[in-house]
Order: structure tokens, then C-alpha cells, then sequence
């Protein structure tokens, strides 16, 4: 019982992790309906800068996390300027959109490579005090409630931000019908450059707590996870918040029970990825639909 | 003579792959053709490469006999796909053709019968370079054929505008269905002669990296016509041994190259390469 315990709590924290990187994702579908398959590439160069500004500038993690969040926003931002929005015009603009994303991936990638080297890294010790609590026979560690917190803040703000916020109602106007909301006023490509800077700051953010939960950096590290979040949206349906997050979630806990239950590693993704092939075949819209961005 | 054996020494596996790349990129083509974005067909190649190298390398199969199992394989594999997933549009399509492809890889990785994470081992060399482009020549001969029949019509007609091409008496799901079938029986031969070409295969070479591969072959080349992903992959395949003529050996660079060529002909060359070497586009016939 206790084992199933852990496991579950396990599974509750990697699919915070999951589920912040894929609000990011579903975000940028949610407004613009394309695939963003650099968003894995932000990611990992998020979870890059805040190793560097730790090991190498010497910060604390607490004022490294938001600089590096900042930094992978601003990602978002090149993303949106080199990749994107030039092809806004096109046709085929989904398309394109797709194959320019994985071109800023191939060159974010090679970047990270060539700028932090090819090697695994890890932060170094202490960066968070190890600090473990037994709650019936469950083990949680300081770290974990930490990125828990952070996940549940992150969420909180986003949604509050895009239900609220004048910034929150433009994006949903933009995501609902870009020409309506042009003629109503709002400056679309800013509202579309502002949505990818909030999209890969999400990205980056759950990038470093990645790195952190499980101590390994790599400049492949986005690979598994870009595959994994692609899953987590389908799962609670493309351009859905709320759904990014409940799939997140699930995500996270189908994946450790299937060690637990299984008892190898082994079949973990298999579960996840048959997962979203049946959803593709049976609903494709996902758990919450589509547009449901639009109401927040 | 001994300057050809010399560059054969040299290039001949480059060849070999620039060969085998050729194949697959016009596995995309064919699929392409007919406006389906499919991601599934690393998964095709490898369920042919995996086919073809168990019958000769566990039960002593004639080669040409598993390189014909290996294709049907892919083929019929397809076919089961097809019949559910070819409804779905666009980025779903590509998604579910994913979601496949990862659940095809996976399972290479954990049978017993494919090797494993170890991968298929003691697979006999048999493929010769000769095979290779002989294959490739016939595919591209049909393809070539293939853009001016019927069939090559109604791929087309689904590409520009599938509720035009319905109302246009095209069958929609019998269509869609044979692009996506002919494109997987080309990416089995390629599988079933790669595996005979390396000594072994691992589970790795058949994943999301390929798929998407294949897809940069198309972009970069072109999908206008066959010789557009021939262009594409025999130029990116070579890339590498040309930079490193230039005296670039580092991996970042080399994959830079590679997202910046992507990114330039997706931006400025949405054509493909292929567009730079036709004049202008020829009148219309009737």
C-alpha cells in the first residue's frame, strides 16, 4: 500500500512537471492551431540557462529560475518572429508553421549543444536543501513540494491571467477569430507574440524543474518530453488549459503506475503512447474538446 | 581504376545510405501526394528492416523472399492503420501516425525477437549498392508513371481540395488508403534492404528523429514532383561529409546546418529546392 502510496505522489509531481510544459504547447494551438515542436527545444535551453546561471554565475536558484524563465520567454518571442510569423500570411500556414518549428528546433538544439556542450550536467549539490519528510511511511522531499508550488502558482497565475486580465481576454479573442478581433482593436501580432512569450516561459520553467527533479540536464532532454506533452494535450484536448493540465496529471500517474504495476520500466511509454493513439481513433477532440481556451 | 576503387572505398557506404534515404523520402512523396501528413512512416521502414532480418537471420530465409515479406509487411501494417486513422486531418493525422510509430518502437525494444535495446544482430550483409539503386529507380519509374494515371489524378485532386475531389466522384477512403499504402511498401523494401546492408538494427533507427527526417527531405527538396525528395535526401545526406570537407567535424555545427537549410527553403523556397531548377511554371494543358 505504502509502495502504491509513493507512487502515486511520485506521479502527482512528474505530472505537475508534464502538465506546465504542456499548458505552453497547448497555449500556442490553442491561439494559432499549429504545432509547436520547438516548444521541447525551450525547454531544454531553459532548464540549460539556469544550470549556467547557478554553476557559472554563481546565483541561487531562487533568483536563477526567473532569469531563466525570462530568457526562454524571450525564445519564445525569436520563435514567434523568425518562425512564425512570417509564414502568418500563407495558405498552408499550418503547415509551414510545423516544419519552420521543427527547423527552430533542429537550431535551438545544435545551440544548446554547441554553447553548454553535449555532456549530461546536473545542479550542483545544495542548490536546493535536501530535506525529506515521512508521512506514513511516504517520503516527500522539500524539493518536490517546491515544484509542486510552483506548478499550482504557475497555473493560477496563467488562468487567472487569461480569465481576467485585459492581455488574457485579448488572447482569447485572438484565439477565437483573429480578423474579429483585428477589427475590434486589438494588435494581433502582439497579442500572438506576447502568447509564444508566455508559452515558452511556461516551457522553460518547466524545463528547469525538470532538471531539478531529476537531476540530469542534456541538450536532448526535450526529446522524450516533446513526444510525452503532445500526448498530455491530445489527451485533455489541443488548445484546451485545463485539459493540458488533467492530462498532465494523468499522464504522470498512468506512467508510474505502470512501472508499479508492470514492475519494469519497460512498458512506460508504450502505455502512454497506445493511450494516445486510442484517443486519436475514439475522440480525437480529446477529454475537454476544443475552445476551451476561448472560455478559460 | 584505383582513384574509383579509392572513392569507392570511401563513399560507398555514403552512397549506400544516400540510396536508402532516396527510397524513403519517396515513401513520404507517395503518401504526400495525396495530402496526407504521415509521420508513420519510419515505423513502415522499420517494420519492413525488422520483418526481413528476422526471416533470413532467425529462420534461414532466401533474401529476396524476406525483402518481398518485409514490403508487404509494411504494406499490410498500413493498410490496418489506414483503415481507422486516414480520417483524421492534418496535425491529427500526424499525431496518430506518430503515436504508432512510437508504439511500434517501443515494442522492437522490449520483444524478444527483434534483439531488444541491443538490437537485431547477425543480420547477413547481403545488400549491394547495385540493389539498392535498382530499387530506387523502379520506385521513382512508377512514380513518375503513377502522376499521370488516374490514380496519380485523384491524389493530387484530394491534395488541393478533398471535398472538391469527393464531389468529383474520387473515393475518398480508397484513395487516401493506397498512398498511404504504396508510400509504407516502399519504406519496407528500404527497411528490408538496410537491414541486410549493416549487419544489424536497432530500434532507435526507426524512431521519431527518421520520421521527421523524411518529412525534411520532402521540404527541403520538394513535393511537387518525384524528383523533388530525391533532391532533398541526396543533398542532406551528403551534407555532412561535405561540411566535413570544409573542415567541419563538431556535431552543433552540422545540425545547425541542417535547421538553417530547413528553416531558409521553408521561409523563402516553400517549393523546395526542386522550384530553383524549373524555369517557369509550364502553361496549362487542357
Amino acid at each position: 500500500m505504502n509502495v502504491l502510496g509513493q507512487q502515486l505522489v511520485n506521479g502527482l509531481f512528474i505530472g505537475g512537471v508534464y502538465a506546465l510544459f504542456a499548458v505552453g504547447y497547448t497555449l500556442v494551438f490553442g491561439v494559432l492551431d499549429i504545432l509547436n515542436l520547438a516548444h521541447a527545444a525551450v525547454f531544454t535551453l531553459g532548464g540549460l540557462m539556469a544550470l549556467w546561471l547557478v554553476q557559472n554565475a554563481g546565483l541561487t536558484i531562487w533568483t536563477a529560475f526567473p532569469l531563466a524563465v525570462l530568457f526562454a520567454g524571450l525564445l519564445g518571442l525569436v520563435l514567434d518572429q523568425v518562425a512564425f510569423k512570417p509564414l502568418r500570411r500563407r495558405p498552408d500556414t499550418y503547415f509551414s508553421g510545423l516544419i519552420s518549428s521543427i527547423a527552430m528546433a533542429i537550431i535551438f538544439e545544435s545551440l544548446a549543444m554547441g554553447v553548454f556542450g553535449a555532456h549530461n550536467s546536473r545542479f550542483p549539490a545544495g542548490t536546493v536543501p535536501v530535506v525529506i519528510w515521512r508521512l506514513g511511511g511516504i517520503t516527500i522531499t522539500l524539493l518536490q513540494v517546491e515544484i509542486l508550488a510552483a506548478v499550482v502558482l504557475m497555473m493560477v497565475a496563467l488562468t487567472q491571467l487569461l480569465k481576467r486580465a485585459r492581455v488574457g481576454k485579448a488572447i482569447r479573442a485572438v484565439a477565437e477569430n483573429q480578423h474579429a478581433a483585428r477589427l475590434l482593436g486589438i494588435n494581433v501580432d502582439g497579442i500572438i507574440a506576447f502568447t509564444f512569450f508566455l508559452s515558452s516561459a511556461l516551457g522553460g520553467a518547466a524545463g528547469i524543474l525538470f532538471g531539478l527533479y531529476f537531476d540530469a540536464l542534456s541538450p536532448d532532454m526535450g526529446r522524450p518530453i516533446e513526444l510525452k506533452g503532445l500526448a498530455v494535450i491530445v489527451l485533455g484536448g489541443m488548445g484546451s488549459v485545463p485539459g493540458a493540465i488533467l492530462g498532465g496529471l494523468a499522464f504522470g500517474l498512468s506512467e508510474v503506475l505502470t512501472v508499479a504495476i508492470s514492475g519494469t520500466s519497460n512498458l512506460r511509454d508504450a502505455v502512454a503512447f497506445t493511450l494516445l493513439f486510442g484517443i486519436m481513433l475514439v475522440r480525437p477532440s480529446g477529454l475537454l474538446g476544443r475552445g476551451r481556451l476561448r472560455e478559460a | 581504376m584505383d582513384a574509383l576503387i579509392q572513392f569507392w572505398a570511401v563513399y560507398g557506404s555514403l552512397l549506400n545510405f544516400m540510396g536508402i534515404n532516396c527510397l524513403l523520402g519517396l515513401s513520404l512523396y507517395v503518401t504526400f501526394s495525396a495530402g496526407l501528413l504521415s509521420l508513420g512512416n519510419a515505423a513502415f521502414y522499420g517494420i519492413g528492416g525488422y520483418t526481413a532480418g528476422i526471416l533470413t537471420t532467425h529462420f534461414g530465409a532466401p533474401f529476396p523472399l524476406a525483402l518481398v515479406a518485409g514490403t508487404l509487411m509494411a504494406g499490410l501494417a498500413a493498410l490496418l492503420l489506414g483503415l481507422p486513422v486516414l480520417r483524421l486531418k492534418g496535425v491529427f493525422l500526424a499525431m496518430a501516425t506518430l503515436a504508432f510509430g512510437e508504439v511500434v518502437r517501443i515494442a522492437a525494444l522490449n520483444l524478444k525477437v527483434t534483439g531488444g535495446a541491443e538490437g537485431l544482430i547477425n543480420i547477413p550483409v547481403i545488400t549491394q549498392t547495385w540493389m539498392i539503386y535498382l530499387a530506387l529507380a523502379g520506385a521513382a519509374y512508377f512514380l513518375a508513371r503513377l502522376h499521370r494515371t488516374r490514380l496519380g489524378w485523384a491524389f493530387q485532386s484530394i491534395r488541393e481540395d478533398e471535398t472538391a475531389a469527393a464531389a468529383m466522384g474520387v473515393n475518398l477512403t480508397l484513395t487516401k488508403t493506397l498512398a498511404f499504402v504504396i508510400g509504407a511498401l516502399l519504406a519496407g523494401l528500404a527497411g528490408g534492404l538496410y537491414a541486410h546492408l549493416n549487419f544489424l538494427i536497432t530500434p532507435g533507427e526507426f524512431g521519431f528523429a527518421t520520421a521527421v527526417n523524411l518529412l525534411i527531405f520532402n521540404i527541403v527538396g520538394g513535393t511537387r514532383a518525384w524528383y523533388g525528395p530525391l533532391l532533398g535526401a541526396a543533398l542532406l545526406t551528403a551534407l555532412p561529409e561535405v561540411l566535413r570537407g570544409l573542415g567541419v567535424t563538431a556535431g552543433p555545427i552540422r545540425l545547425f546546418v541542417n535547421g538553417l537549410i530547413l528553416l531558409l527553403v521553408i521561409l523563402f523556397l516553400p517549393k523546395g529546392l526542386m522550384a530553383l531548377f524549373q524555369r517557369r511554371p509550364a502553361p496549362a494543358k487542357g
